[in-house]
C-alpha cells in the first residue's frame, strides 16, 4: 500500500518535472561551466571573509599564522575602551539616522507615490536619490568644507554634524524598500476605506500605515546596516575624538594589527547579517 | 423633480447631463457624453455594455473616486457631485472585492460603522447581523486571507451594506468567480437585495447576468445610454442595432414600411413575405428600416406558406437543450432559428432542404437605425 502510493506520488512529481523541462527551453544552469564559473564567484567573495573570521579565534598574536583555538581577541576588544566608545557612538548616530532619514523617506515615498502623476517626477525621483548616484567622497568634502564653515559661525564641534550627514545619505536606502511597497499595495484598499467613510487621514492610519509598516521597517534596518558601515563620509565630517567603529578599526589597520580586529570585524558582520536577515524575511512577507 | 404620486417609486439617484472628460487638448477622451438616468428607490439598476463603454466611470462618479466634468448626480434630490466619497452614504462592492488583509473578517465588516463613529456594542451586534445575513457565521474571526473567493465575496457584500447605505453599488463584483459559484451568487444578491430593500446599482458585461437579476437595464456604448428598460423590454424590443446585437443572438432582415398603425407598422421585407413588427418608443418608422427578430421566436417549416420566408437549411448545431438551425435566405442573408429540443423530437429535417422561416406574430421588432 505504501509503496504504491510512495510510487504514485513519484510518478506525479516526475510528470511535472517533464513537464517544467519541455516549457522552458533555456536553462543558464544547463550551459556548460555554469557550474564551475558560480563556484568562482562565491569563491572569491567568500574566501577572504572566512578567512577573517577564522584568524579572530587565533591564540596567536598574527593575524597569518595560526596557533590555536582562542577566545583571547574577542575578550581582548571587549575590555578596550576605545572600541566600547566607538562602537556605542556608531549605534547612537546609526540609531539617530535610520530614524529620521526613515521618517523623511515615508513622507517622500507616499509623496511620489500617493500623488497623481506630475512633471518633474522622474527628476524628484533622482533627486531623492541622489546620495547612490553622486561619488561619496564627493559628498563628504562638500560637507567638511561646508561644515567646516558652520562650526566657525556656531562654534559647536559635536555628533549633530555626523548624525545629519548619515541621515542626508541614509534616506535612498530607506526610500527605495518603503516606495516598492507602496506601488505594490492594491489602490483599491484606500478608496474601499474611504467608501467606507474613513477620512484622508483616517484611511492612511487604519489601512495604507498598517500595510506600510514591513516596508517601513525594512527600509530603517536597511538605513541603520548603512549608517553603521560607512567609513569615507563619516573619516571627513568627524572631530577629533569622534571615531566610529570603521574609522577607528581603519585607524588601527596603520599600527599594529593583531587579531582583534578580525574580532571586532567578525562582530560587526554578524551584526550586519543579523540585520540584513530580518530585511529579507520582512520584505518577503508581502500581503 | 418627478416624484412619488400615481404609485411611482422615488428617484434614489439622478443623473443630470454628466459627462466625463479624461486628459485634455487632442488626447481627451470623453468616457460619459452627456448621460441622463434616473435609478429608483430599492431598484435593482443593471450598466451593462462592453469594456470602455463607459460603465464603471459612471459607477466610479456615483461612488466619489472620481468627479463629472459636466452635470449633476443626486442622491435623493441633493447633488452629491462634488462631495468626496466619505460623505457620501453610498457604498462599493469592488470587482476585486478589496478587503482589507490586515483586519479580520469581522473588523472588516465593521470597519465603515466604526468610520462613522458608531458605539461598539451597536458595531458587534450590526456585524452579528451581517454575517448572519450573508451566512458566514462562524469565520467572523479569520483572516481575509485564509477564506475562499466566494467567502471574501460574501465579506465584501456584508461590508458594504453593514453601514445601511442608501444606495449599493457592485462593480462587476461576480466576474472572479467560476461558474457554478457565479449562479449561486446571482441568486444571493437578488435575495440581499429583496431582504435589505436598498437600491442597487449593479455594473456587468454579462448580458445573462443582467437579464437574470435586474428590475432594469440601461444598454451603454461609446459613453452613452442607449436604451434603458425592462430585461424583457431590453430584450424583446431592442431599440437599436446595438443593443440587439449586445444582448442574445439576433437576426436582422431589410424591409419597408408600408404602414403604421400604433405602435406597430407592417414592413415588406426583402427577403419576401410581410411582417407587423413593434415600434419602440420615440421611434417613427418611415422607408427602409431593419428589423430584429430573435431565433427563438420564429420556426422553421418544411412546407412554407404564403408569408414564410423561403431559403436553404445550411447548418444543424445541436446544444442539448435547444437545436440552432442556419438558413440561408433565397434573398441573401443568413438567418437563425432556435429550437427547444423535445423528448422523441423530428429528425427528418435534413442539411441542404429547402426550408421555410415563420416569423412568430409580436416577434418582429423595428431598429432606430
Amino acid at each position: 500500500m505504501a509503496n504504491a502510493s510512495a510510487g504514485k506520488v513519484r510518478a506525479v512529481f516526475g510528470q511535472a518535472d517533464a513537464q517544467k523541462q519541455s516549457r522552458t527551453n533555456f536553462s543558464i544552469k544547463r550551459q556548460t561551466g555554469f557550474g564551475v564559473i558560480a563556484l568562482f564567484c562565491f569563491f572569491l567573495l567568500y574566501l577572504p571573509i572566512a578567512t577573517l573570521v577564522v584568524y579572530s579565534f587565533n591564540a596567536g598574536p598574527s593575524i597569518a599564522i595560526w596557533e590555536g583555538f582562542s577566545w583571547r581577541w574577542y575578550v581582548a576588544a571587549w575590555n578596550n575602551n576605545q572600541i566600547v566608545e566607538a562602537s556605542t557612538r556608531s549605534f547612537i548616530i546609526a540609531s539617530f539616522a535610520a530614524i529620521v532619514s526613515t521618517i523623511a523617506a515615508t513622507m517622500a515615498a507616499l509623496a511620489t507615490t500617493r500623488t497623481r502623476p506630475y512633471r518633474g517626477l522622474n527628476f524628484i525621483y533622482g533627486f531623492i536619490n541622489q546620495p547612490l548616484m553622486v561619488p561619496e567622497i564627493v559628498t563628504g568634502i562638500a560637507l567638511l568644507i561646508f561644515f567646516a564653515m558652520v562650526k566657525i559661525w556656531t562654534g559647536y564641534t559635536g555628533l549633530a554634524y555626523l548624525i545629519i550627514a548619515h541621515t542626508a545619505f541614509c534616506i535612498p536606502f530607506a526610500y527605495l524598500p518603503i516606495r516598492a511597497r507602496l506601488e505594490n499595495m492594491d489602490l483599491t484598499l484606500e478608496r474601499a476605506a474611504a467608501d467606507l467613510y474613513a477620512t484622508p487621514w483616517m484611511a492612511f492610519r487604519r489601512v495604507t500605515l498598517p500595510l506600510l509598516w514591513p516596508g517601513i521597517i525594512a527600509g530603517l534596518m536597511l538605513a541603520f546596516v548603512v549608517s553603521l558601515d560607512d567609513v569615507v563620509i563619516t573619516e571627513l565630517v568627524k572631530s577629533g575624538g569622534q571615531d566610529t567603529l570603521p574609522t577607528y578599526m581603519l585607524g588601527q589597520l596603520r599600527r599594529v594589527v593583531t587579531p582583534e580586529i578580525n574580532a571586532i570585524s567578525s562582530v560587526f558582520l554578524l551584526i550586519s547579517i543579523v540585520i540584513v536577515t530580518l530585511f529579507f524575511f520582512l520584505n518577503r512577507k508581502r500581503t | 423633480m418627478s416624484r412619488a404620486g400615481s404609485g411611482e417609486r422615488r428617484s434614489a439617484i439622478e443623473v443630470l447631463g454628466v459627462s466625463k472628460v479624461f486628459g485634455n487638448g487632442d488626447d481627451a477622451v470623453r468616457a460619459l457624453d452627456n448621460v441622463d438616468v434616473t435609478i429608483r428607490e430599492n431598484e435593482f439598476f443593471t450598466l451593462l455594455g462592453p469594456s470602455g463603454c463607459g460603465k464603471t466611470t459612471l459607477l466610479r462618479l456615483i461612488a466619489g473616486f472620481d468627479f463629472p466634468t459636466e452635470g449633476e448626480i443626486r442622491l435623493y434630490g441633493e447633488d452629491i457631485a462634488p462631495l468626496p466619497p466619505f460623505k457620501r452614504p453610498v457604498n462599493t462592492v469592488f470587482q476585486n472585492y478589496a478587503l482589507f488583509p490586515h483586519m479580520t473578517v469581522a473588523q472588516n465588516i465593521g470597519f465603515g460603522l466604526e468610520m462613522l463613529g458608531k458605539p461598539r456594542p451597536e458595531i458587534a451586534q450590526r456585524v452579528t447581523e451581517m454575517l448572519k445575513l450573508v451566512r458566514m457565521e462562524e469565520l467572523r474571526n479569520r483572516r481575509t486571507s485564509q477564506i475562499s473567493g466566494g467567502q471574501q465575496q460574501r465579506v465584501a457584500l456584508a461590508r458594504a451594506l453593514a453601514p445601511r447605505p442608501k444606495v449599493l453599488l457592485l462593480d462587476e463584483p461576480l466576474s472572479a468567480l467560476d461558474f457554478k459559484l457565479r449562479k449561486d451568487m446571482q441568486i444571493e444578491l437578488k435575495r440581499l437585495q429583496h431582504e435589505t430593500g436598498i437600491t442597487f446599482i449593479f455594473v456587468t458585461h454579462d448580458q445573462e447576468e443582467a437579464l437574470t437579476m435586474s428590475d432594469r437595464i440601461a444598454v451603454m456604448s461609446k459613453g452613452r445610454i442607449l436604451q434603458i428598460g425592462s430585461p424583457r423590454d431590453i430584450y424583446d424590443r431592442p431599440a437599436e442595432r446595438f443593443v440587439a446585437n449586445f444582448i442574445g443572438d439576433t437576426n436582422f432582415l431589410e424591409g419597408t414600411v408600408t404602414a403604421v398603425n400604433g405602435s406597430k407598422a407592417r414592413i415588406a421585407l426583402a427577403a419576401g413575405g410581410e411582417v407587423e413588427a413593434g415600434i419602440s418608443e420615440g421611434v417613427k418608422p418611415q422607408g427602409n428600416v431593419t428589423i430584429v427578430v430573435r431565433p427563438e421566436h420564429a420556426a422553421i417549416v418544411m412546407a412554407p406558406g404564403q408569408d414564410a420566408l423561403r431559403g436553404t437549411l445550411e447548418n444543424i448545431v445541436y446544444f442539448g437543450t435547444d437545436t440552432h438551425f442556419h438558413v440561408k435566405l433565397a434573398s441573401g442573408p443568413h438567418f437563425i432559428i432556435r429550437q427547444q429540443n423535445r423528448h422523441g423530437a423530428r429528425e427528418e429535417l435534413k442539411v441542404g432542404m429547402p426550408v421555410g422561416v415563420e416569423i412568430g406574430e409580436h416577434a418582429a421588432q423595428v431598429l432606430k437605425d
